[in-house]
């Protein structure tokens, strides 16, 4: 019996429980019925709600058992089939772990003849029988609650009955949790990674991290080797990404997303506005591995035949302004969308009383609307800036993996981000220093958008409220 | 009078009134032609910049079509097999019996493929190594090919397949050229044979990934896409949704909903590396959930996504005019029932919008996925949401490493595949706007 | 429709009236919908003329084609001719940045600029090229704010943001800014609606010491504003001008019978 059967039987509990409900609230409504000695006929709920709230009290409990145990189970049942597995050809780490209950899980369900680990064959058939009662128990408890709660829920139903109000709540509370979701999932991302930063920072001192100029993270191959042989200086990643992120792309970036808003928002007639904005919102939507794909086969190339010509003779297939340039065009509609923005808020009447003086449309716009816009587009700017340091493919399929400390953007270049990715791809072992540096990374990459954002907003916020 | 009139009354002038401005001399005349060249120029550098956008798109579109277009045809060299039981090492009575299927799968395909390839000569090579399988579905579909020789097309390898689109500069010498003299003269002797032919490649769509370019297509990962997604839409619209509702319609101003909301709106600018990161540390290691399966890569999405779909929500409830919510209130409806049966309904076109346009930036991500596993090579097409998949962007990625020049004709074709998706999800967002959407 | 003049207007010492502009069969669309009817009127220097109306009349629209601010809105339309100093300031050989500076405008909302008030009145001179020297630019700016009678409350402020006036003081700081660029004509929007009792008052007074020096039209919405202010007054009613004269006339003997309802209050 699964997860999903038993699921189902309990939404056909729920409905069942529901269509009663609602009849005897009906029953309720009809004009002229009595109950208990009560006039009936006027009720303060309608029936469906009546159905409802038994129907919710049925579910709720249940659905609650249900996935807890879906959630837990899987850990529990792969606890007991290992155990299960004579000690010597146990797995040991938990990558073998892991990869060993996907192996009897296969085997399991049929799909697979045999694994890699002889011991996978019988420890599926535990695996069969261990998850089979399981599931049993853990539905058995969950359709008993689901049945008392509907057996409870059904004795309180009364024709004065505030059906509608319990079920209402109930739907608050559902709203109220599904803003608390995003708490959770700060709480949750904040959390994940400083757990695992401070793993890492067992590991490495953490201003070997944060001020270390060579990244060569290498880990001892064996247990017994003492000592890291890595290097965990993080500066030639952090130099990487500002390189690619906040100055290539900015240099094409800026200029171009500032002139197209200027020209949208100024010049052009609002039919063409209208066909020419979408087209700047088709740059943004397409995906990143698109561009990362036309900048390594297209672009990388490109660079590096112009730089032979100029005669820098070592240039790499792989560039920091090939991926940097990329990444510039794909933040142009960043640019432009928050600089629009900040040149529409500027009140018309500015515009007007620079017309009136008799200056031409470009000297109101350079000496009076982007003057005045610009806490805005300053605020676009920093938002395009973090958009461009927490880009990953772009950089991995065309700057290369080389932790560089250099200025030449003709050579290659790594960024946290393509840091993050190389070494958690692959088989790793979860514990060792090497992939615990990417969660460290990934903190300080949070830290730093986090804080190009709210400061950013907040500007923006203050430009905003400045022409309220 | 007032003090206006007596200040000035009293002061003595500063200076000596300025003369009178001249409109036509020639300094000014000059003057004002320099400000107008000087707008025509910063006009000109707007459009500039538009065109330059316009045509980078243009360059883009261009490229990938050019290099993937070839990727939906594929080349098949004709062969005769006689599809001989005792060489296969099959009992052709119980090929026809209950078990058929698994008895004809055990045949020994690859060597009955090399005994028909050996009336194509010296040319035989130009066969796929994975050709035999095509054997294999023939007589699974029809076994009663047991024992009759018959023709039947297969694929050729990868590197025949781009001869034959022309992707081989065949002025190049053999050095630098990317295929040598010897495979060329078999193509073309074969070519002049009759026995290739170049047509619609129905692998491309139906079959998973490979290690050889000609067998690979994406239904693999298409399929891993559409389970993951599912799973996305399934958890953050809902969420979403709710959320939205509650923020806009019932939550007090208090320091909870501030929290609230300013996570939501750092969550919609968090890079998404980060979700994998979260994904990888929670879903997969603290909570043991499958590796690389779309349920995982579907929770990451969602939590991704969620925050584009309260935001977009937020905005659609906050365009319904209160003028609705009053009336409702006004015959007695009660909070909850004014926002579900009357504003709700009013702002759903744009709540979808916003949904699609999340679900699109779902689509196209690659990073988050990567991280929780989906990058593994998986050839087999995922059926459930255990199962390891993987998603297109991340099979353009993979492809994308490889240097065999048939990958690199199929990464485009994916991309092609993809971009086409996003296409029609977008343009159904739009039509969705310019349809429902009301303008109070 | 014949308009009448008022008996005596053409016919005064043409030495004592210098005309600046001269408007002759105007008409406006906005696209199909015709906003300004067939309007002919004179603009001299040496007195006030007052637009008076109820709402939507079409006087804001009118005085926006005398600077050609009709210009940046797509959908408009003018025909007619309007001559500034003789010249037609609608056919191509006008140049509008030129008209733009010789007609100023001063809007209803105060609107200057978020620059210090010393660049808010060199903003015209410098992009005309009116003073060469810093020391010329000053003098400039000092005696466009002694004529908008700003200079002694602001002469110790010049570098404080412009718009950290008063409503009032803004008003001021906007006239003093279309003065420094030598203006032949001040157009205003109804300078005074956003402002209060005292400050219009204090800019009723401006107005009567800049005239002569610049020729003066005012658009108001208060009858007794354009009674105190002007010299001469045009009622406009629905896209046409329906009587111009005499502003002591207009406001006690009026010939058409549109334009004594209005002033008694009849609607409006």
């Amino acid at each position: 019996m699964s997860l999903t059967v038993i699921t189902l039987v309990l939404l056909g509990l729920s409905l069942v429980a529901f269509t009663t409900a609602r009849a005897r609230g009906a029953m309720f409504a009809a004009p002229g019925a009595r109950h208990g000695g009560l006039e009936l006929g006027r009720v303060h709920s309608r029936p469906n709600y009546h159905g409802a709230y038994v129907a919710l009290l049925a579910l709720a409990p249940a659905l609650l058992v249900v996935a807890v145990w879906g959630v837990v189970g899987n850990r529990i049942v792969a606890d007991h089939v290992i155990d299960s597995v004579p000690a010597a050809s146990r797995p040991a780490t938990d990558l073998d772990r892991s990869a060993f209950m996907s192996e009897v899980q296969g085997i399991a369900s049929g799909e697979m003849e045999a694994g890699f680990n002889p011991a996978t064959v019988p420890a599926a058939k535990v695996y069969n029988e261990t998850s089979g009662s399981y599931n049993l128990i853990a539905g058995g408890i969950a359709l008993m609650l689901g049945a008392l709660g509907a057996f409870f829920a059904y004795r309180s139903l009364t024709p004065t009955f505030r059906a509608r109000n319990k079920v209402e709540r109930v739907v608050m509370g559902l709203l109220i949790l599904a803003s608390l979701v995003a708490v959770l999932t700060t709480l949750g991302i904040v959390l994940s990674l400083i757990f695992e930063s401070v793993r890492f920072f067992e590991k490495v001192s953490i201003v070997e991290f944060l001020t270390g100029t060579v990244w060569s993270p290498q880990t001892a191959l064996r247990a017994d080797q003492v000592g890291s042989s890595g290097a965990f200086g993080a500066i030639p990643l952090f130099w990487g990404t500002i390189f690619i992120g906040a100055i290539i792309a900015m240099i094409v970036a800026i200029p171009l997303g500032l002139m197209t808003a200027v020209y949208l928002t100024q010049y052009a007639d609002p039919r063409v506005r209208k066909w020419l904005k979408p087209l700047l919102e088709i740059l943004a939507g397409v995906p990143t591995v698109v561009y990362g794909f036309f900048a390594a086969l297209t672009v990388a190339p490109l660079v590096r035949d112009f730089a032979i010509s100029i005669g820098i003779s070592n240039a790499s297939s792989e560039s920091a302004l090939a991926a940097g340039s990329v990444m510039g065009v794909m933040i142009i509609p960043f640019v432009s969308s928050m600089a629009d923005d900040a040149l529409t808020a500027v009140p018309q009447a500015m515009r007007d009383g620079s017309l009136a003086m008799g200056a031409t449309t470009s000297e109101t716009i350079r000496r009076v609307l982007l003057p005045a816009a610009l806490p805005g587009i300053v605020g676009g700017v920093l938002l395009a800036v973090s958009r461009a340091i927490g880009e990953t493919m772009i950089v991995v399929m065309a700057a290369g993996l080389a932790a560089n400390l250099t200025a030449n953007p003709f050579s290659s270049v790594t960024t946290v981000t393509a840091q993050i990715v190389q070494l958690l791809t692959g088989d790793q072992e979860f514990d060792s220093a090497k992939t615990l540096s990417a969660f460290a990374l990934g903190l300080v990459l949070f830290v730093i958008t986090l804080l190009l954002n709210v400061y950013a907003l907040s500007v923006v916020k203050r430009y905003r409220e400045a022409y309220e | 009078m007032s003090s206006v009139m007596a200040t000035t009354a009293s002061t003595p002038a500063a200076r000596p009134d300025k003369a009178p401005t001249e409109w036509a001399s020639e300094t000014m005349k000059r003057r004002i032609a320099g400000r107008y060249r000087s707008e025509a120029v910063f006009k000109y550098l707007g459009l500039v910049a538009l065109v330059l956008a316009g045509l980078f798109l243009v360059f883009l579109v261009y490229t990938i079509v050019a290099k993937g277009a070839t990727g939906f045809l594929g080349t098949e060299v004709k062969v005769t097999v006689t599809y001989d039981p005792a060489a296969l090492g099959i009992d052709p009575a119980a090929a026809r019996g209950p078990n058929g299927r698994q008895v004809i799968q055990a045949g020994d395909f690859q060597t009955l493929l090399s005994k028909a390839g050996e009336a194509l000569g010296p040319s035989a090579t130009v066969v796929s190594e994975g050709a035999w399988v095509a054997l294999r579905t023939a007589v699974m579909d029809d076994p009663s090919l047991l024992g009759k020789t018959v023709a039947i097309w297969v694929p050729v390898n990868s590197n025949v397949d781009q001869l034959a689109k022309g992707k081989y500069d065949l002025q190049e010498p053999e050095a630098t050229r990317g295929i040598d003299d010897a495979s060329v003269a078999k193509f073309k002797d074969l070519d002049r044979r009759g026995l290739i032919r170049t047509g619609f490649n129905w692998t491309f769509l139906s079959a998973a990934d490979s290690n050889d370019p000609e067998l690979s297509g994406i239904w693999g990962a298409a399929k891993g896409s559409l389970l993951t997604l599912a799973v996305t839409l399934a958890l953050s619209f809902p969420i979403g949704v709710l959320a939205a509702v509650y923020l806009e319609e019932f939550a007090p101003k208090n320091r909870i909903t501030d929290l609230v909301e300013v996570s939501i709106n750092n969550l919609a600018a968090v890079p998404s590396i980060i979700f994998g990161l979260l994904g990888l540390a929670v879903f997969l290691n603290f909570f043991n959930m499958p590796r690389s399966a779309p349920i995982v890569g579907g929770l990451t999405l969602a939590l991704m996504t969620f925050p584009v779909i309260v935001i977009a929500g937020r905005v659609a409830i906050k365009a319904v005019p209160p003028s609705i919510r009053d009336a409702a209130l006004g015959v007695g409806a009660s909070k909850v029932q004014v926002v579900f049966q009357h504003v709700f309904p009013l702002a759903l076109p744009g709540i979808l919008t916003g949904t699609i346009i999340g679900m699109s930036r779902a689509l196209g991500e690659t990073a988050p996925l990567l991280l929780i596993g989906m990058r593994a090579f998986v050839t087999d097409v995922p059926n459930s949401l255990s199962n390891p998949a993987t998603v297109l962007p991340v099979q353009v990625f993979l492809w994308s490493d490889d240097v065999q020049r048939g990958f690199v004709e199929k990464t485009s074709t994916a991309i092609i595949v993809l971009l086409i998706f996003l296409m029609m999800m977008n343009s159904l967002a739009i039509y969705l706007r310019n349809r429902f959407e009301r303008r109070w | 429709m014949e308009i009448p003049t008022v008996p005596g207007h053409h016919g005064d010492a043409a030495a004592d009236i210098t005309t600046k502009i001269t408007a002759r069969n105007v008409n406006v669309f906005y696209g199909e919908k015709q906003a300004i009817k067939d309007v002919s009127i004179d603009v001299s220097l040496e007195n006030v003329t007052a637009f008076i109306g109820p709402s939507g009349c079409g006087k804001s629209t009118f005085l926006r084609c005398m600077n050609r601010m009709n210009d940046t809105v797509a959908s408009a339309r003018v025909e007619g001719s309007i001559e500034l100093d003789g010249q037609d300031i609608y056919k191509s050989g006008m140049d509008v940045v030129q008209l733009r500076a010789r007609v100023g405008m001063v809007f209803q909302k105060p609107n200057p600029f978020p620059k210090s008030i010393y660049d808010n009145v060199a903003y015209g001179p410098r992009i005309h090229g009116l003073g060469g020297s810093k020391a010329d630019l000053d003098g400039i700016v000092e005696q466009s704010l002694r004529r908008a009678g700003l200079w002694e409350e602001a002469k110790d402020r010049l570098l404080e943001s412009g718009t950290a006036m008063s409503g009032g003081q803004q008003q001021r700081l906007c006239i003093a800014r279309a003065i420094a660029v030598d203006p032949e004509v001040i157009l205003m929007d109804e300078p005074c609606s956003a402002l209060d009792p005292i400050a219009t008052a204090k800019i009723e007074e401006l107005i009567d010491e800049l005239r002569g020096k610049y020729a003066i039209v005012i658009v108001t919405h208060n009858m007794q504003q354009a009674a105190r202010v002007s010299q001469k007054t045009a009622f406009f009613h629905l896209g046409t001008m329906v009587e111009y004269g005499e502003t002591s006339t207009i406001f006690t003997n009026p010939v058409q019978p549109r334009t004594k309802d209005y002033i008694t209050g009849r609607y409006g």
